[in-house]
């Protein structure tokens, strides 16, 4: 168990519902589900194999406190951000937030599935635009691509070969990125220094440790 | 408890004259990463361009914009950074082009905008904690502007008869399947559209001449950013969506988003090889319909960016 999971766990012995209140992004809606389960058959990721707990089910057992369960499970890292269950749910839950939440929340306590390929998009998504303020495509792809490691790149690189080549081909694909003569913002001074703060802020509503 | 997206957008639709006070329409533009020079939707920028010199539509860059981090960064990003980034943008236009609604052409970026907006109007805690963060890159928020997406501009401030006057070559007989996918469509839409059935697309598409044809995955989500991470998945929706296009007799996909615009092109190779389709279906954005319906060029309709060439717009746009 990581640090910040013991004093997590510790702090709120045993109300799961509580802590998901209290650190999850939108957690305070999760007592209003009734468990309809509308949102799981909107999903899109449910018609296509992914979810092993649809969010009805995720909210199910946050109630019934199945914490280690839920932290752990890939379910909300599936979500592609659709929204269908939240314009669907007759309670207004605003689901889409919530899956997002619970899955930073489970991140940040490092109980995120290991190599989870959505988490490590968002690391680098995150990381690669306010770097320099603006997103580089080329850096992006290729830290998408050698995630696991040098061969595995290369060989992800060879499948995708025919897409690049397109894109390049179509001019929207810019190699100079890759060199660092891509978009960027002037203030990324400013952006940093705003960026750290806001961490910094968000820790102590949250009454965390400052991450990253 | 923040979910106020109905009444937030009611209240958007206050600002349906902006623009309109100095005869020429003027907005505070956001085009996006995606849409830069030399970026995955480059030629959307050079359409949307071409497209408002027409319609005399005046776009400024927001000064030194920054991208928004997507609905995707939420993991690494947490709440208040990704608040604090679009922040910073609307305090730029704000400082930089005052009155000005924010126009965006990317769906993602339209959505994090809104709602970091609705966000921001309803929790003071959190307004304070980004006035306090922006003042580290000497900015401030006084008013957030509206946030609009371009198809709202040309629908609700200009209107489809206004569209329709300077088309010179309708697109008669082109069959196009308008793809609406999910972020301009849900949680906040086009206003008065459904989300089940928004017909604003096809609309636009028979507002040019062309023919819009019924399908059943006009709203189906393309995976989005997982088309990158859980990319099996992401394929298997795109798939359903192109062959149901070309079930009812589509020539061609049309969009009003960079990413879903991508995700449906250039993954069809691999769809192929995977599926063993024949994909081949051009995926085309409003605004280079428009183009090529106003008369302009292929080069100006952005249509070499298309990496599904649109051989039958090419030949339509040299006669
Ligand atoms: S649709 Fe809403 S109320 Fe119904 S199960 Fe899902 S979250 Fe609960
Ligand atoms: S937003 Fe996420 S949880 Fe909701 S339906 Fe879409 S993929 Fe499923
Ligand atoms: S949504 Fe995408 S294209 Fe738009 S600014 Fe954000 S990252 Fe860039
Ligand atoms: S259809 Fe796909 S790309 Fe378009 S907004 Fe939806 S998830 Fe994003």
């Amino acid at each position: 168990m990581s640090n910040a999971n013991q004093a997590m766990a510790a702090r709120y012995k045993n109300n799961f519902l509580k802590e998901i209140e209290e650190q999850a992004e939108m957690g305070e809606w999760v007592k209003m589900c009734m468990q309809c389960g509308v949102c799981s058959g909107s999903c899109p990721t449910h018609f296509h194999p992914g979810w092993e707990h649809p969010p009805q089910e995720i909210f199910m057992m946050i109630r019934a406190g199945k914490r280690e369960e839920v932290l752990t499970s890939p379910s909300m890292w599936m979500c592609t951000s659709c929204y269908n269950c939240y314009v669907r749910c007759p309670r207004k839950l605003p689901i889409t937030h919530i899956m997002h939440g619970i899955a930073e929340y489970a991140y940040r306590l490092g109980l995120a599935p290991k190599m989870q390929p959505t988490l490590h998009l968002s690391q680098t998504f995150w990381r690669n635009c306010t770097k320099t303020g603006r997103v580089n495509e080329v850096r992006l792809t290729q830290s998408l691509y050698f995630k696991d490691g040098f061969m595995a790149g290369i060989k992800k690189g060879l499948e995708m070969k025919d897409v690049a080549l397109g894109l390049i081909k179509a001019k929207r694909l810019n190699i100079l990125e890759a060199l660092g003569f891509g978009h960027k913002c002037k203030d990324q001074q400013g952006i940093q220094k705003m960026l750290a703060k806001a961490r910094e802020l968000e820790a102590k509503r949250k009454n965390r440790q400052v991450t990253a | 408890m923040a979910r106020n997206e109905n009444e937030v957008s009611a209240e958007a639709h206050v600002s349906e004259a902006n623009g309109q006070r100095s005869g020429r329409r003027q907005y505070a533009f956001y085009p996006g990463c995606s849409s830069q020079k030399g970026a995955s939707a480059s030629n959307y920028l050079t359409s949307v361009e071409s497209m408002c010199k027409v319609l005399d539509i005046k776009i400024t860059e927001i000064p030194d914009w920054n991208c928004c981090g997507a609905s995707i960064s939420y993991a690494e990003a947490g709440e208040l950074p990704r608040h604090v980034m679009n922040a910073r943008n609307f305090a730029l236009a704000e400082q930089h082009l005052p009155g000005q609604d924010i126009v965006a052409t990317c769906a993602a970026c339209w959505l994090g905008a809104r709602e970091t907006k609705e966000r921001l109007e309803h929790s003071s805690v959190l307004l304070a904690d980004t006035q306090e963060a922006l003042k580290e890159a000497g900015l401030q928020i006084r008013a957030i502007p509206e946030i609009r997406h371009m198809v709202e501009v040309l629908i609700e401030d200009l209107g489809y008869e206004e569209l329709k006057k300077p088309v010179k070559k309708p697109l008669q007989g082109m069959k196009f399947a308008g793809y609406v996918g999910c972020q301009t469509n849900r949680p906040f839409g086009i206003h008065g559209e459904s989300f089940e059935n928004p017909v604003y697309l096809d609309k636009l598409i028979e507002t040019v001449g062309g023919e819009a044809v019924p399908y059943d995955q006009k709203v189906t989500c393309c995976g989005g950013a997982l088309a990158f991470s859980e990319p099996d998945k992401a394929q298997a929706q795109i798939k359903d969506i192109i062959e149901s296009a070309y079930d009812n007799g589509a020539e061609m996909l049309v969009t009003p988003c960079p990413l879903c615009q991508a995700n449906t092109e250039i993954y069809q190779s691999q769809i192929n090889k995977k599926y063993g389709t024949k994909f081949n279906m051009p995926v085309l954005y409003y605004s280079q319909l428009m183009v090529l319906a106003y008369g302009g060029t292929a080069k100006e309709a952005g249509l070499d960016g298309n990496v599904i060439r649109a051989r039958k717009l090419e030949e339509f746009a040299s006669k």
